[in-house]
């Protein structure tokens, strides 16, 4: 019992020591965006590597999001007449919820696994402490320009992601629900209003910091060789995911009492 | 005036007293060798000096500045006096030779490119590695490694050099070269080092003074010659590479130091 108590109070304790060093990760690199044009050429590298890398995936994934949409929504308003909603439907979930939600689960397993990794092995390969004693601080070298990259990124991948789905769910209405693309798309455009647009960029936008801090703050605590850099990798993507999930909920909340 | 001074130092790691009363002090313009069995602490005592560790206990001075009182940014500005030859070289993976070298100079010199680059290939021609600017990291030897790390160590110019087991994992015709390196860089640049080391020619050859680290602190200090007559039979265990002796895989244990 005193094992488990022991135990316990340890994951507590590290869990808010981790929170802690997240926050305090995320305040000091807010303060290095002072540094933001000597390090464009890193955050263009890292644009490349956070947008166009991760277009093909997003974009499977978010056709494949608006076949399903459509599919599911066809189906079950058929039998009532009512199949031509499916444009508002699908438009308008992929536009506030799947596009941002879809697009950052792929960025947190593919992109913020990497970072942890990267930052990780950095860390022990004595990479990390031999930019402190060089005076070059991590957070605004390797830190800051993954945030701003991923900031910028997650939102224009949703748009990609949101646009691709809608056209999805737009041939799977015609071909399998039997809705025109001209009444889809006119649905479609009457709809889906910009509000909705722009709460769910906005919601990418805070899962992308959230993504990119949770990593690199993951990947900089790494402890322990190579099997450290497993570890942090795993908790990068586990954390991350955790709290898209959760912001979600409450900036969906927010969202809905703002502008709803 | 000592350059380098450690008092009383204790620190305490994983529940085993690394350094316990380490007494150190480096003149300036000296080349002092801290030797000792791996994981003993030779490192940890490089690393309270540039502070990258706080001590327990004790003080570190170096060129009369109380190193764990400094703050963030006087610890950054400090620093800039010192260069650091790891262990493992800790080259950055996705720079290559140049970018590598340039570092700190694009990060803390208003300098142009040419003549950054003018500046490189002087460091690379004294390592013996002219013309390998453009190479990627993962594509050089381990020798290579070192010396382009030690290229970097040095490009600014430093007052300290710390060189944290230069020709470990070396061949000796390359621990040869390195050694004969560090020395070279010693004439030229007339700073004062801390070389860290198990490797005794390398030890002998570079060292002004060598001071041998077991059980927390150095139990003797002294020239070359000296470490090589030592009567201590810690000493004479350690510098013959003999199993017998005062120095046991029991030095590990917790709460033994």
């Amino acid at each position: 019992m005193k094992k488990f108590f022991e135990s316990f109070g340890k994951n507590i304790m590290e869990t808010a020591s981790n929170a802690g060093f997240t926050c305090l990760l995320l305040l000091q690199s807010i303060y290095w965006l002072k540094a933001f044009f000597s390090k464009f050429k890193e955050i263009l590298r890292q644009m490349f590597v956070v947008g166009y890398q991760s277009m093909p995936v997003t974009l499977i994934v978010g056709i494949f999001v608006g076949f399903v949409l459509a599919l599911q929504t066809g189906l079950s308003l058929k039998p009532f007449g009512m199949e031509n909603l499916i444009a508002q439907i699908a438009g308008v979930t992929m536009t506030r919820e799947m596009g941002p939600l879809m697009t950052s689960i792929i960025l947190a397993g593919r992109v913020g696994s990497a970072m942890a990794a990267e930052i990780g092995s950095m860390r022990v390969s004595e990479e990390i402490e031999a930019l402190e004693v060089m005076s070059i601080s991590p957070v605004k070298y390797l830190v800051m320009p993954r945030i701003v990259a991923l900031t910028i990124m997650c939102p224009i991948l949703t748009i990609f992601a949101n646009t691709i789905g809608v056209i999805g769910a737009s041939i799977v209405g015609k071909l399998q629900i039997g809705v025109p693309y001209y009444t889809f798309f006119k649905d479609a455009a009457e709809f889906i209003e910009f509000k909705d647009i722009y709460s769910g960029l906005f919601k990418a936008l805070i899962f992308g910091i959230t993504i990119a801090v949770v990593s690199c703050s993951q990947g900089l605590r790494t402890r322990g060789g190579t099997v450290g850099v497993g570890e942090s990798t795993r908790k990068a993507v586990v954390n991350s995911l955790l709290l898209i999930l959760i912001f979600n909920y409450f900036l969906t909340s927010l969202i809905s009492r703002m502008f709803y | 005036m000592a350059m380098i001074e450690l008092t009383g130092v204790w620190k305490r790691l994983s529940g085993w007293n690394v350094l316990a009363d380490m007494n150190l002090s480096v003149n300036e313009g000296e080349t002092f060798v801290i030797i000792g069995r791996s994981g003993i602490g030779k490192s940890v005592t490089l690393k309270h000096i540039v502070g990258l560790m706080k001590p327990d206990k004790g003080t570190v001075v170096v060129d009369g500045i109380s190193v764990p009182e400094l703050s963030p940014s006087g610890l950054s500005d400090f620093r800039q006096m010192f260069g650091y030859l790891f262990q493992s070289n800790a080259l950055l993976n996705s720079l290559n030779v140049k970018e590598n070298i340039a570092l700190p100079l694009r990060e803390h010199e208003q300098v142009s490119e040419s003549d950054i680059s003018e500046r490189i290939a002087g460091r690379l021609t004294a390592v013996e590695l002219a013309g390998t600017e453009m190479l990627s990291i993962d594509s050089l030897s381990g020798g290579m490694k070192k010396r382009v790390a030690l290229a970097r160590a040095v490009i600014r110019r430093p007052r300290i050099i710390l060189y944290d087991e230069p020709t470990t994992g070396l061949d000796p015709v390359t621990s040869a070269t390195i050694n004969i390196l560090i020395r070279n860089t010693q004439k030229e640049l007339g700073v004062t080092s801390i070389v860290v080391t198990h490797d005794m020619n390398s030890a002998y050859y570079v060292g002004d003074r060598i001071g041998l680290l077991h059980g927390g602190h150095l139990i003797q200090v002294g020239t070359p010659d000296d470490i090589k007559n030592s009567a201590d039979p810690a000493v004479k265990q350690f510098i013959n590479g003999l199993s017998e002796g005062p120095m046991t895989d029991k030095d590990y244990d917790k709460d033994s130091a």
